[in-house]
């Protein structure tokens, strides 16, 4: 690697760099160079969306569709980058954004505060007093339903997380957008966001006759060999915009090297195989990253095996390492109560009674009493390691049915990574008669 | 970055991996932060001391509030958006908060206001016990995860600190995974470590961690939790250092100092730990205790002084028969009635088969079964010895035993026609009460007849 060491430890070229990579690495949102590569791989998507919006904005049409893909595939971002493109190329023009979230607008009445504001009506609505929801909604159309296509500026309506607006009462937000796109007014485009393949099945039948039915599916086809890697890349690369020029290259360079050893191959092929959402890939290169410092100025395989154990922590086996012993007794008892009666649930007594026989019969070590015992089963449940099968009140809380979150098996495979248990509470876990 | 790190390792002792995975996954000066941290672990594994520390120390603009303190999730968001803005409602401005703010579109508007205002300063949000989020509005948690997303450009993270881990958050159609982290538990040695160097004492380190040891002999089988390990530790070390100061041994005299604490420290266990009297009064105990020559039980010394373990309850006369008999018809099946209650029944035979069946389904450990106001007046009549007429102040006293949570009434729809009830009270209680009014409950019971 032609690099020259003082330059990598100049520590404000280092904080460029790791200021850089974090831009690179936000959960969401991509860098142009990203954004390059998104609608290269979803080329032919990008180009319907696009042709939809031209449509609105330049012919006046209406139109609508839902983009539907898993979490984490990119379609906000997709979105996000046929609009900017649209806006620089000055098609978008007179055209007006509206962007709207199921999770932020939960019903028609915020969703119709926000598109008023959106759209820069308050001075409009601010003079008239409204009565109801009904009529400033109906204001609304009006004032989209006065223009016609020569008059109007189009509007784009961006639904994120459209199923969400499908649970609103009578879906009288949905019903009025699409109406509107279908008869000829004001032009608009309703696009939907959402990540369940079955929202068309969510839609009343007045509404899903109105919509076009134009789905466009987002797949991510890519195989971890030339585009998985080639993501990785492009996320740990310094851009042409970078600040020190000089530096991009070497950086380059030594990140090309890097995607080529096996302890990162190997650690990101696991990755793949567990998902392909591109947030777990930055999660866990963002991670990599923060271990970089003054002594450390490079990324490395090492700091690529430092992360993994973050990203494929198993939960339940960390929560039992930290339970005392006498708590993972009663998760032994609760184990041989599930095995024995076959999954039926059980309550408090029964685990009293079933760590009795074990502590009294074969163990070296000193017994608790009731009440000990009992708060150290009730923390179980704090934890929510065993859960109350119904929540009806008034049931002493000895008596009250509760079931192990934890199967039996991974009980077994916990116990058998923590350490320092003693040999008898071993032994008692592993034999099926207690 | 790495001297802030540094100084928090020193401050905070063995959560090396910790601090450096949060300090450097935060970054310094102005260095995006990530959209959302997930921090689990057991309570008192130092989450939030973590956490708070290097947020200061890295002059994040902080809010940290804890989850159970929100009825509704609108005082949330106020109480975030003063604590970001730095606005403290007081008599000056008319105890108004930064903005009325009713839903998360409001709350993500007003944040978006305030990073503009004080010219975008790295933020955060830590959410104590955030498991009660998912008690809140159904898209809280998604909402909080993205919050940079939504705000369209804040830097601002927001750091959730839980006891579950991030599986139990997952609600129907997913959200923004955060980053999640894991805060084990200290080790025996760690736990050593902390409580040795959190000592407030002349006597020596030494001396002190032979100490920590011995309590922790005693407690660590129960209970791996720093807080509670350490509020025991400093509640007995009086007790410990006793001989000393009257003379009767010296410091290196371990054995005899073992002798001195292990009963203390045994009863401790069945007193302090369950919380059955409270801290200060375990303290005037033990001086009482250590007054008086013979080390005496505690109950007998101070009998009123206990939390719970009062079992007895002034009843009326006919109240506490209807309590016995609601906790036979509770606990006896209804086929057996015939047998216990009625004068000539017949002979019963036991059968291998009655002895088998009675041990697998012992009532005991099942609960009490559910039973109708007939059965129990019935039990009633044929276990009271004088006349009682059925009047109203009879029927009256069963439903001041279900607001006594004596008994409980299951099925409440039903007030007048058919209310079924259940006994909510343990066998030693209802044998103490027995033995009051003269009564031998366990002759009645299918268990034990």
């Amino acid at each position: 690697m032609g690099m020259k060491r003082e330059e990598v430890c100049d520590p404000e070229m280092l904080r460029e760099v790791q200021k850089q990579l974090r831009l690179n690495l936000r959960l969401w949102g991509t860098t142009p160079d990203a954004a390059e590569m998104l609608l290269s791989t979803y080329n032919s998507q990008a180009k319907h969306l696009e042709e939809l919006m031209t449509r609105t904005l330049k012919l006046g049409e209406s139109n609508s569709a839902l983009v539907l893909a898993a979490r984490g595939v990119g379609k906000s971002a997709l979105v996000n980058i046929i609009l900017e493109n649209l806006a620089s190329s000055g098609t978008l023009g007179e055209g007006v954004v509206v962007r709207l979230s199921g999770l932020l607008q939960t019903d028609d009445r915020l969703a119709l505060k926000e598109i008023t504001c959106q759209l820069r009506l308050e001075n409009a609505t601010a003079n008239k007093v409204f009565g109801s929801f009904a009529e400033n909604l109906a204001f609304l159309l009006e004032s989209l339903r006065s223009g016609s296509k020569e008059t109007s500026k189009p509007v784009i309506f961006l639904l994120d997380e459209f199923d969400l607006f499908c649970h609103h009462h009578n879906q009288t937000l949905l019903y009025n957008l699409f109406d509107v796109a279908q008869s000829a007014q004001a032009p608009i485009c309703v696009i939907g966001l959402t990540c369940r393949l079955d929202v068309i099945e969510l839609l009343e039948k007045r509404v899903k006759s109105r919509f076009s039915h134009r789905q466009i599916h987002l797949f991510s086809e890519e195989k971890f060999e030339p585009q998985y890697i080639d993501t990785m890349k492009l996320l740990l690369s310094l851009p042409e915009t970078f600040v020190h020029k000089g530096f991009i290259k070497t950086w380059n360079a030594q990140i090309n090297a890097l995607m080529k050893t096996d302890d990162v191959l190997r650690v990101t092929k696991r990755l793949y195989d567990t998902t392909r959402d591109v947030r777990a890939l930055k999660t866990l290169l963002l991670v990599c990253v923060s271990q970089m410092n003054a002594d450390r100025p490079k990324l490395t395989p090492e700091m690529f095996i430092a992360a993994q154990p973050i990203m494929r922590a198993e939960a339940k086996t960390n929560m039992l390492q930290g339970l005392s012993i006498l708590q993972l007794c009663l998760i032994i008892a609760m184990k041989h109560l599930t095995t024995i009666y076959e999954g039926e649930p059980f309550n408090f007594e029964m685990v009293f009674h079933e760590y009795l026989k074990f502590s009294q019969r074969k163990s070296t070590m000193q017994s608790f009493e009731r009440p000990v015992v009992f708060k150290a089963f009730d923390q179980l449940k704090c934890l929510e390691l065993v859960r109350p099968v119904d929540n009806t009140r008034g049931i002493q809380r000895e008596y009250q049915l509760v079931q192990m979150m934890i199967t039996p098996m991974q009980v077994m495979d916990s116990l058998n990574q923590l350490p320092g248990i003693p040999t008898d509470v071993q032994q008692w876990a592993t034999c099926s008669f207690a | 970055m790495e001297d802030i790190i540094a100084q928090t390792q020193q401050e905070i002792p063995c959560r090396e991996q910790q601090i450096n995975f949060i300090g450097n996954i935060l970054g310094e000066d102005d260095y995006p932060l990530p959209s959302s941290l997930f921090l689990y672990g057991h309570s008192g594994t130092g989450k939030t001391l973590v956490t708070t520390t290097l947020l200061k120390k890295l002059g994040i603009v902080t809010s940290h509030v804890n989850c159970v303190e929100f009825y509704t999730s609108r005082v949330m968001y106020e109480t975030i958006l003063n604590q970001l803005s730095g606005t403290v409602p007081n008599s000056n401005n008319n105890y108004t908060s930064y903005a009325s703010c009713d839903s998360l579109g409001d709350f993500a508007r007003n944040v978006r206001e305030i990073a503009k205002e004080k010219g975008g300063p790295r933020m955060a949000i830590v959410l104590e016990r955030s498991e009660r989020l998912r008690d809140c509005d159904s898209n809280i948690l998604p909402v909080l995860c993205r919050l940079q997303e939504l705000t369209q450009d804040v830097n601002i993270v927001v750091i959730f600190c839980s006891t579950l881990p991030v599986d139990k958050f997952r609600a129907s159609t997913g959200f923004m995974e955060p980053i999640a982290f894991h805060f084990p538990q200290y080790t025996k040695d760690e736990l050593v470590q902390i409580l040795v160097s959190r000592r407030v004492t002349e006597y020596s380190e030494e001396f002190y961690s032979n100490y920590v040891n011995l309590v922790l002999s005693v407690f660590y089988l129960a209970t791996k939790s720093l807080p509670e390990l350490k509020h025991l530790v400093q509640l007995n070390f009086k007790v410990y250092c006793e001989p000393i100061e009257k003379g009767e041994a010296t410091e290196s005299d371990i054995k005899k100092l073992w002798r001195n604490i292990e009963p203390h420290l045994k009863k401790a266990m069945s007193s302090v730990y369950l919380r059955e009297v409270s801290s200060s009064q375990f303290e005037r105990m033990q001086s009482l205790v250590s007054e008086s020559t013979t080390s005496g039980d505690l109950a007998q010394l101070q009998p009123q002084m206990k939390l719970t373990g009062t079992t007895k309850i002034e009843l009326p006369f006919y109240s506490k028969f209807l309590l016995i008999a609601a906790y036979l018809a509770s606990y006896n099946p209804a086929r057996t009635d015939r047998r216990f209650f009625m004068k000539h029944h017949g002979k019963q035979r036991k059968t291998q088969a009655m002895i088998k069946a009675k041990e697998r389904s012992s009532n005991q450990l099942v609960g009490p079964k559910p039973f109708p106001l007939e059965r129990l007046m019935a039990i009633f009549y044929s276990i009271i010895e004088d006349k009682v007429s059925p009047t109203a102040n009879i029927f009256s006293q069963i439903s001041t035993l279900v607001t006594l949570r004596l008994v409980t009434q299951i099925g409440g729809d039903d007030q007048l026609d058919a209310p079924k009830y259940k006994c909510a009270v343990p066998l030693d209680f209802i044998r103490g009460i027995a033995r009051t009014v003269g009564f031998d409950i366990v002759r009645y019971l299918y268990d034990y007849a």
